[in-house]
């Protein structure tokens, strides 16, 4: 598919701060399944400074905004052809271990109901097996609701108010899968999704599992799939703030307001 | 009782290093030793080293007891020590660059994956990035303690930020203004140079963008620190400025001091913080003491940080019982200097030998520092030891045990006279385009009778450490 994306986050402060530092992992990665044709970040009155592939694959940026400012403007514009690979990550260059994605951080943190829905993995048959009846087993203990969360919500309370949106999903998935000693991490990206493009789920995450054999796979409970050709990946970490595509912090006494709008269309061929 | 290697007397007679420093100590008349040492607590007290002391009340900016009487090595005896902590850094710098990079150690099967992998102190952020030079430790603190005339055995590694060289430093310059004569009688290899080695160290491994003499900066978390202190000493004494996170700032590709003319670019940051804490934007996003999207700009090869970020993965207590492996794996060479045998409770088997055998071993937390959350089986009574008992069996993976080793003694100054108290010693090794070390270190006295506990926070002192030269 030939996927359009076209991402503005927008950040206003109601007092001028002094600057702003952002770090980035906004560009999609490099694998078989998906190839950029067209991709550009800018940031409003800011400066590109350092860039470099880091060892799980992303491709990271630095910006750095002189203040003061009262207002920032991230916006991602690009193309992508994407192909389906059934999820799997071939053709994906890293240095990292998958042993790392074992270790477990305090948005994951296992408690005694996500080890209860792990324990699904040691009654199927294979790994991969193991890793889709956990994938289906997470969507079917929450529900989506948007709203029911918020960015700080823990895979553990998720899962016990049984409702949330898909950065809960692929938390408590990658926060079980660890518990049945697979190797998992949160991944984050687009999903194009209805006719207009801008769903709510445009801006999208979900779990990647490590299986020996096939290597990284990813799981998107949220819509019970495997992440196909309407998927552009963008980066992963340990836990949605480990992955978060802009993690940045401001200089001054100015409190923040984001406004976000994501559009992601398939392009008329 | 164990019979503990005295390392001034042997069979009643002065060990040959010690020869100097008889006829100094049977001369000196109590009044004369209370006089010194008041004129000691007085010059510390003046030039405010202190050491804050945790857990133990009282005023935490309390001084570090200094104890006049030296500690001496013979220079053979010192080349024995260099030879083995120059091969150890050099193992543990080659063994980070390895598991951020292909992990052939693992790859062997030479040490579990999991060890190193799923070890807090591994960060996954710096995977795939070696840094100047290819070294991760640039100041390798290493703890060692003797048990005999040629015995001595590796304690632990300290990879991060060792402190007390300060200690070190100030202890030689004391001794050199209380006992001039001393060193004039003695022919004692000269530890000056350690700043100015240090920062040579730290030049040497400037980043791939800087192309010209480098900014050295020290990084402190603050006054309220209890090294800070040192953090001080040192930029004084190196030349350099020290800092806080707030006086620093990323702008484009590099980072920035701000200074009284204008911000000024940074090269290399020694810093004395936590990986945790130094950038916001990469570890802890809570973090106010760190300098936002410094870790974007260390990965591009913008500023150096010292200790590389990731270094402590290297000198977790379960990841020490490996340490003479990497010598051998990566050197191809045989340990100069011995690990104490370590069980890791971790290990069903070795769990069941530390449980049944706990009032003679040292038990110490994995990720455990200072001294604190520690037994001392033989010096430990019933209770604490059940009670100890109960922590291990609770979460085993984060206990090792050791036996309890008979640490030697030196001759101390203590209220009765001169009575012998247990010692250890740690030098301070630095990695930069070369490996060095300046002849000497910090050697800690646990000054309470008895006691095998040297640390500075539980009631432990310092004392002058001499190499003696050919």
């Amino acid at each position: 598919m030939l996927l359009i994306v076209d991402h503005v986050t927008l950040y206003r402060y109601d007092r001028p701060v002094r600057g702003v530092v952002q770090s980035h992992r906004m560009t999609p990665s490099r694998f078989d399944g998906q190839k950029v044709l067209d991709w550009a970040v800018t940031v409003s009155g800011g400066t590109l400074g350092s860039e470099f592939r880091d060892g799980a694959g992303d491709w990271v940026q630095g910006w750095t905004v002189k203040g003061p400012v009262t207002e920032i403007e991230v916006r991602v514009r690009g193309k992508v052809q994407t192909t389906d690979l059934a999820g799997v990550l071939r053709g994906h260059r890293e240095t990292a271990p998958p042993e790392a994605y074992l270790r477990e951080t305090d948005a994951t943190a296992a408690d005694a109901a996500i080890r209860d829905l792990a324990a699904c993995v040691a009654g199927a048959e294979n790994e991969l097996a193991g890793a889709h009846a956990l994938s289906e087993a997470v969507a079917a203990a929450i529900a989506y609701q948007p709203g029911s969360t918020k960015a700080h919500t823990t895979a553990a309370e998720a899962l016990a108010q049984g409702e949330g949106v898909c950065q809960d999903h692929a938390q408590v998935l990658i926060s079980a899968a660890r518990v049945a000693g697979i190797p998992a991490r949160y991944v984050s990206g687009y999903l194009q999704s209805g006719a207009d493009g801008s769903s709510h789920e445009a801006a999208h995450a979900w779990g990647e599992l490590y299986v020996a054999g096939l290597g990284w796979i990813g799981f998107d409970p949220a819509n019970g799939c495997c992440p196909d050709d309407r998927y552009i990946r963008l980066g992963s970490g340990l836990d949605a703030q480990d992955a978060a595509p802009i993690r940045g912090v401001s200089r001054g006494q100015g409190s923040e307001v984001l406004a976000v709008t994501v559009a992601v269309q398939l392009q008329e061929q | 009782m164990t019979p503990y290697f005295n390392e001034m007397f042997q069979d009643g007679a002065v060990r040959k290093p010690y020869a100097g420093l008889e006829p100094w100590s049977a001369g000196m008349p109590a009044d004369r030793r209370l006089a010194k040492q008041a004129e000691a607590e007085a010059l510390f007290r003046r030039i405010g080293i202190t050491f804050a002391v945790y857990g133990e009340g009282g005023d935490p900016d309390r001084l570090i007891p200094f104890d006049m009487f030296p500690r001496v090595f013979t220079a053979a005896e010192w080349a024995k020590l260099e030879r083995g902590i120059k091969q150890r850094a050099r193992a543990l710098n080659a063994f980070l660059v390895d598991v951020y990079g292909r992990g052939e150690i693992v790859r062997a099967g030479r040490i579990p994956g999991r060890l190193v992998y799923q070890n807090e102190a591994y960060e996954k952020a710096v995977c795939g990035f070696t840094p100047p030079k290819g070294v991760y430790s640039h100041i390798v603190g290493v703890d060692i303690v003797r048990t005999g005339p040629g015995d001595f055995y590796v304690l632990e590694d300290n990879c991060r930020t060792p402190s007390g060289v300060s200690y070190m430093l100030e202890s030689r310059e004391m001794m050199m203004r209380m006992f001039p004569a001393l060193f004039r009688e003695n022919r004692i290899e000269p530890i000056d140079s350690y700043p100015e080695r240090l920062r040579r160290t730290l030049a040497s491994v400037a980043p791939v963008k800087c192309e010209r003499d480098p900014t050295v900066v020290i990084l402190t978390p603050g006054h309220f620190n209890s090294a800070y202190y040192e953090h001080s000493f040192l930029a004084d004494l190196m030349g350099v400025e020290l800092v806080e996170g707030q006086d620093l700032f990323v702008d484009g590709a590099f980072v920035y001091m701000r200074t009284t003319e204008g911000p000024k670019r940074v090269d290399v940051i020694y810093r004395r913080i936590d990986d945790a804490y130094i950038d916001p934007l990469c570890f802890r996003p809570d973090s106010m003491l760190g300098i936002p999207g410094l870790m974007d700009v260390y990965r591009s090869g913008g500023v150096s940080i010292c200790s590389a970020p990731g270094a402590g993965v290297a000198d977790d207590k379960a990841v020490y019982t490996y340490v003479p492996e990497m010598v051998r794996f990566y050197l191809g060479e045989e340990p100069i200097l011995k690990n104490v045998p370590t069980w890791k409770c971790s290990d069903p088997s070795d769990l069941k030998h530390v449980t049944e055998n706990l009032g003679e071993l040292v038990v110490k937390e994995v990720h455990g520092s200072g001294g604190y959350g520690m037994l001392v089986g033989p010096k430990s009574t019933k209770a604490q030891i059940e009670e100890f008992r109960a922590l291990i069996l609770a979460d085993p993976s984060n206990y090792i045990a050791q036996p309890t080793l008979a640490l030697s003694t030196t001759p101390t100054f203590v209220e009765e006279g001169i009575a012998p108290r247990h010692v250890d010693l740690r030098p301070y090794c630095l990695v930069g385009e070369r490996i060095e070390l300046v002849p000497g270190g910090l050697t800690r006295v646990a000054l309470r009778e008895g006691s095998l506990v040297v640390n500075s926070s539980q009631g432990g002192g310092v004392k002058d450490t001499w190499v003696l030269a050919e």
